[in-house]
């Protein structure tokens, strides 16, 4: 062990890009008292997340992981690559929820404060090296969506998603904390690597506790990232909630609760590879399948995204299923991808989004192409990428994932995926076809704002960027991840 | 078998049938009173421990703060009428079945059940030298220092949580 | 455990227990005469001399008077809600030291314990309130359900100052820490805090909203009758005297007397006593000066002050310390 026996000033080091947002989200409580303009209040969240990117990069050379707080908490390579998307996933919602949480009549300024601790709730589950550490980080970022998704409190959908989404979440808290003690009672220790360590040491490896633990804990994150059968809550919750909650939960949580699994799995259940892959993998194809055919009948466009991501849950977790750490480079790949894609196209539907008007029908999208050109084309292209057809980011993503399953020996596998790819084009192609072949309905009215012109440009950019010169972002994973 | 093992049997016994009373009652308030009880049981089980301090924060806590708001909501909703419903009743038979199913994997993995030696430095003899107040807070304030002050989040988030969804409506 | 131990213990409960009972039926007597004096009036007169068997009149009238169960009460909690109340009050009485090294349990967590037992304690009024079935009694158990919950985290919290200042929970220790000089003088915004809040735990005037006899006839007690009404009766004293000890031992002192060579042959515990009837005397005086406050005064008053207060005690007090 590498950890001080006492707390020092150097300790804080590691922590200061969670800090850093942790005082963004506090000034934004008390700046909302002063300020009248909540897009001020916007920016400066924006601003504090950039200062906490900015110490995430100046942190982000040192090649050996850093421990701090007792080994509690670590600061490595892979947490910092999560971390980048937890930024981008909260710039890209700030940005597209200024203008549309004034419509919903819900714009107040805890709505940043509390992305920002769920921000820092992600942050710190991605960096958490013990099991406490961990199940705190997921306490906040839970607890702050619950919120969120049940801010617009005038609209009875909202309040049955944050009721669904708390009863759910607590549920699956409750079997965290079963797993966690389970393991504990077993191996004397929360530290994640001490319970790999402690694991060989009095030889419980086949121990059927520790199985059940690690089921557990497994299920615990099954429910945040929303794996079948643990996917229930995701449809009503993400239609419920405000669209822009819905684009940060449908990325955040979900890549959190990926960092975490990821971690827990390959370090602490390191040698339980083969007890572990036998429960994913009939999680993954369940997910993929029902992911891709239930999307299939969905007339609500935010349900619908709502099994597209539940189907791309089940795609990035057979980088997990892998089980190898280039498998988790590419699952950490194909989440900042879906980040740019998923935001996008959630997106485009606030921006159908006006006064008195939902435009969350599919069939709102009619003849989006006739009337708003440009918009339709966003569209056409986040939808392309959600399916994965070249030459968008999706396609890479996918690409990825599949090639280090099959490099696994799962090529199995990776058919079943592809066959499940391809059914999910339909539903996805569906709306391009609604927006280019069908004749509008009515008249179709966008409401935009700077900050959402921005948020599409990045995200447009980079799906195309990144579908055509893939090799940037993944050297970047790799060196994150892998060294 | 020694006058400790005796009341530990106790205390297991009477609890699981507590436990059971508590999700069997149809009044609610008797349900929360049943509960209460277990809060005490299982404070006694602490002061097994020697973890006097978790006893009594056990107690304030739950017995004190959480199920009286539980007593407060629950008289307050005046549920007299939908207690006999049936239809809050119909799940019975599902979650009998899952809770055998349980059961029957529990039984496999206790009669699997390894028994290891004393694990980590805090044993109860530790704790009994320095008493349970002094060891919880020393760990509390050097070695979990970080969970702690993440909890402090935690809860200035719930109180956030708490004014924004139930303040009034101040838009003009 | 041997049995001597164990026998010891007994007749210390025996002792205190017995103690108690009396005092509960004296301090009633008490406070007629304090506040019928206070109002130019007599108080009791008729039963003995000056009335000073009226307790136990009182006491016969309320064991032989018919014990009536309203027809749609919740008849197990009606019965046990007041049951409850007596635990809660008399179980505290173990862990308070009448004087040096003697309380029946001298547990490391004194101050908690007796937290605790005060919000058990709670549960009774909440309990008769809503299985009397009757608008007046749920009124005032839901008043006494949000009042005892607010007030006793400012209780809490004014009680950290002093186990920041003595290093421990455990009561005996805290008395000993003040043998330079009493924690009142040192923490007296925790003992303004303090004061307001037992008043508030105890359901007493100004703060007696769960009774309110003018407006909610008697609060949670209006279906009790007989016994159990005594039983009510009992834990509210008993209560009342719980917390003038907890008072005494954390800011009075405890048991330790005035420094006078003269006065050295007097026992502490006639010390620790004198202190908490001095302090019951207050409530008293309280009772007879202050109007009862209206409910949402009491709330404002306990979230918006007195919680801060505390909590900025403790903040001052923690500094003080470090410094």
């Amino acid at each position: 062990m590498d950890a001080g026996t006492t707390l020092t000033i150097m300790d804080i080091r590691p922590f200061v890009p969670e800090l850093t947002l942790l005082c963004a989200g506090l000034i934004l409580i008390l700046l909302d008292l002063i300020v009248k303009r909540k897009e001020i209040v916007a920016a400066v969240g924006v601003a504090g997340t950039i200062a906490a990117l900015y110490a995430t990069y100046k942190l982000f050379g040192y090649a050996q992981p850093q421990y701090a707080f007792f080994d509690m908490f670590v600061l490595d390579g892979y947490s910092s690559f999560f971390k980048l998307i937890f930024y981008l996933n909260l710039i890209l919602t700030i940005c597209i929820s200024v203008k549309f949480m004034e419509i919903e009549k819900a714009s107040c300024g805890e709505y940043y404060s509390l992305l920002i601790f769920a921000t820092s709730g992600m942050m710190i589950m991605a960096s958490a090296a013990d099991l406490i550490v961990l199940y705190l980080g997921l306490e906040l970022m839970a607890l702050s969506t619950y919120i969120l998704a049940g801010l617009t409190r005038k609209r009875h959908r909202s309040n049955e998603a944050a009721l669904k989404y708390f009863f759910l979440g607590a549920f699956s808290s409750g079997f965290l904390l079963y797993g966690i003690s389970l393991t504990f009672g077993l191996t004397g220790t929360t530290n994640i690597r001490d319970i790999a360590h402690a694991i060989y040491a009095l030889n419980v490896m086949d121990s059927p506790i520790l199985y059940l633990g690690m089921i557990f804990i497994v299920v615990a994150f099954g429910f945040k990232i929303a794996l079948a059968p643990f996917h229930m809550w995701a449809p009503d919750v993400y239609e419920g909630a405000p669209t822009s909650i819905t684009a940060f939960m449908s990325v955040g949580p979900k890549a959190a609760g990926f960092a975490v699994l990821g971690r827990v799995l390959f370090d602490a259940f390191g040698g339980m590879q083969v007890q572990w892959t036998s429960v994913l993998i009939p999680m993954a194809v369940l997910t993929m399948a029902l992911g891709s055919i239930i999307a299939l009948s969905q007339t609500n466009i935010k349900r619908m995204l709502a099994y597209s991501s539940i189907a791309h849950a089940g795609y990035m977790l057979l980088g997990v299923i892998a089980g190898t750490p280039e498998g988790l480079t590419s699952t950490a790949n194909y989440l900042m991808i879906y980040t740019f894609m998923n935001i996008g196209a959630f997106a485009i539907v606030i921006m159908l989004r006006r006064e008195g008007f939902r435009g969350e029908n599919i069939e709102d999208f009619k003849g989006l192409s006739k009337s708003h050109p440009l918009a339709a084309a966003l569209m056409l292209i986040f939808m392309f990428s959600l399916t994965g057809i070249p030459p968008t980011a999706g396609f890479v993503g996918k690409f990825y994932v599949f090639m280090e399953l099959i490099n696994s020996g799962y090529t199995y596998l990776a058919v079943i995926a592809v066959v499940f790819s391809a059914i999910s084009a339909f539903f996805y192609l569906r709306i391009v076809m609604y927006m280019y072949m069908k004749d509008p309905g009515e008249e179709i009215v966008i409401t935009t704002s700077p900050s959402m012109s921005i948020a599409l440009a990045i995200t447009c950019v980079m799906v195309l960027i990144l579908g055509v010169f893939p090799s940037f972002l993944l050297n970047l994973v790799r060196y994150s991840i892998l060294g | 078998m020694t006058v400790h093992q005796l009341i530990f049997i106790y205390f297991a016994i009477a609890m699981t049938g507590i436990s059971l009373l508590v999700v069997t009652r149809r009044n609610p308030v008797h349900s929360v009173l049943f509960m209460l009880v277990l809060f005490v049981h299982i404070a006694a089980l602490y002061l097994f421990l020697n973890a006097e301090f978790l006893a009594a924060v056990q107690i304030i806590v739950y017995a004190g703060a959480i199920m009286v708001l539980f007593l407060f909501v629950i008289m307050l909703l005046n549920l007299r009428r939908e207690e006999t419903e049936e239809k809050f009743h119909r799940q019975w038979p599902v979650s009998a079945g899952a809770v055998a199913v349980l059961a029957v994997f529990f039984i496999m993995i206790v009669s699997k059940i390894v028994v290891l030696p004393a694990l980590g430095e805090y044993s109860i003899d530790a704790i009994r030298s320095e008493g349970s107040i002094m060891t919880v807070g020393k760990v509390l304030f050097t070695k979990y220092l970080l969970p702690f002050e993440i909890a402090s989040i935690i809860l200035l988030v719930a109180i956030i949580g708490a004014i924004v969804l139930a303040k009034k409506s101040t838009n003009s | 455990m041997t049995f001597s131990l164990v026998l010891w213990t007994f007749i210390k409960v025996a002792i205190v227990v017995s103690i108690l009972m009396l005092h509960v039926s004296y301090v009633v007597y008490f406070e007629r005469k304090v506040i019928g004096h206070m109002q130019a009036r007599m108080g009791p007169m008729r039963v003995g001399w000056h009335g000073l068997l009226q307790p136990i009149a009182d006491a016969i009238k309320l064991f032989f008077k018919e014990d009536i169960m309203p027809s749609q009460a919740d008849k197990s909690i009606f019965y046990i809600a007041p049951i409850i109340g007596v635990l809660a009050a008399i179980g505290s009485i173990a862990v308070i030291p009448m004087w040096d090294g003697f309380a029946i349990a001298n547990i490391n967590i004194g101050l908690l314990f007796i937290l605790a037992l005060s919000s058990v304690g709670s549960y009774s009024i909440i309990l008769a309130g809503w299985a009397s079935n009757s608008k007046y009694s749920f009124l005032g158990g839901l008043r006494s359900a949000a009042q005892v919950i607010s007030y006793e985290i400012a209780m809490g919290l004014s009680l950290v100052g002093i186990m920041l200042l003595s290093g421990s929970a455990n009561l005996t220790d805290i008395v000993h820490a003040q043998s330079d000089y009493w924690f009142i003088f040192t923490q007296p915004a925790a003992f303004f805090v303090f004061v307001v809040a037992i008043i508030a735990e105890t359901n007493r005037a100004p703060f007696d909203l769960p009774e309110a006899e003018t407006e909610l006839v008697a609060g949670y007690a209006t279906e009790y009758s007989g016994i159990r009404f005594g039983l009510f009766f009992m834990a509210e004293y008993a209560g009342m005297f719980i917390m003038s000890a907890l008072a005494v031992v954390c800011f009075l002192g405890g048991w330790d007397g005035p420094d006078i060579r003269l006065l050295a042959w007097v026992p502490g515990f006639v010390w620790f006593i004198l202190k908490v009837y001095a302090f019951i005397f207050f409530y008293f005086w309280i009772r007879a000066t202050l109007p009862r406050y209206r409910y949402d005064q009491l709330m404002s008053l306990g979230w918006k002050l007195f919680i801060p207060l505390a909590l900025a005690n403790v903040v001052f007090t923690a500094l003080l310390k470090l410094l």
